[in-house]
């Protein structure tokens, strides 16, 4: 159901997004820096901005939260790694990988099929590449990490997922106009 | 659409925040050293000015952080918003009028 979708119109694609394991990570500023080491990612990424590095993407959504979306084939070695580097210290790491489903948006309109979903500012100086935020797009909330120009990653609740991708699908046609 | 400006998000759509309540409400450090009437003050009394108010705001379709705001009722302006465990910051009276307009 919700893991078939896909919209493919002209200067609007949505598929669904390659499989990650999915964490969320909630811990004072300096706990989450030590994740970062641990993660082995290059600094820690500033608010509503996103880290890559190996097989870990680590999207920062609050000042205290991360969302860390981990490559399948090398997360098992990652998350050993992220609890060696946090043992003992409070925080709160809590698996969401069949909660949310993963959408990659790309082509010339996303921008503004987006734009009529979601209140935020979604254009190129406003929303650069590589910034992430939670936010609302129609009546469901997402996650929405800009991936290139015209490329966007949507990670949505499981459940939303058909109304999301319908809804997009609309706004697609519409901004054609 | 009436913005409010998260602390750590910067401006947003009034829709992604949820109202939390009067700020600057502090537990009493002993409950069961309150009267009924001190406790009663605490748990339910809350002021309902005309004009400015310090509320807690939560930014529940974001960062997910509570924060504080300084509101008036009248014409639902945001002076200003601050961090949580800030005390109340003074307004000058030229802000005030400016917020009442």
């Amino acid at each position: 159901m919700s893991d078939t979708m896909q919209v493919s119109r002209n200067g609007f694609t949505l598929v669904p997004a390659a499989d990650r394991r999915r964490f969320v990570l909630q811990a004072r500023p300096g706990t989450l820096d030590a994740a970062v080491r641990a993660l082995g990612l290059a600094e820690t990424p500033a608010m509503l901005a996103a880290a890559t590095g190996g097989a870990v993407t680590a999207l920062r959504l609050g000042p205290q939260e991360f969302l860390l979306l981990l490559d399948p084939a090398g997360a098992e070695d990652s998350l050993s790694a992220l609890r060696a580097g946090l043992e003992g210290v409070a925080h709160s790491l809590v698996e969401v990988s069949d909660r949310q489903v993963g959408l990659d948006l790309s082509g010339a309109l996303v921008e503004p099929a987006l734009a009529s979903l979601t209140s935020i500012d979604v254009a190129g100086p406003a929303f650069p590449v590589g910034m992430a935020t939670r936010t609302l797009l129609g009546k469901a909330d997402g996650v929405l990490w800009r991936t290139g120009p015209d490329r966007f990653r949507l990670e949505i609740w499981r459940s939303f997922a058909p109304y999301m991708s319908g809804l997009l699908n609309e706004a697609a046609r519409d901004a054609v106009f | 659409m009436l913005l409010i400006r998260c602390p750590y998000c910067g401006e947003r759509s009034e829709i992604e925040f949820a109202n939390g309540g009067e700020a600057h409400i502090a537990r009493p450090a002993d409950p069961m050293s309150q009267t009924d009437e001190e406790w009663a003050q605490y748990l339910y009394m809350r002021d309902n000015p005309k004009g400015l108010i310090a509320e807690r705001w939560r930014h529940a379709h974001g960062c997910n952080r509570f924060f504080n705001a300084l509101r008036d009722t009248r014409t639902d302006r945001f002076v200003m918003t601050y961090e949580m465990g800030r005390p109340r910051p003074e307004i000058d009276a030229a802000t005030l009028a400016e917020a009442a307009r």
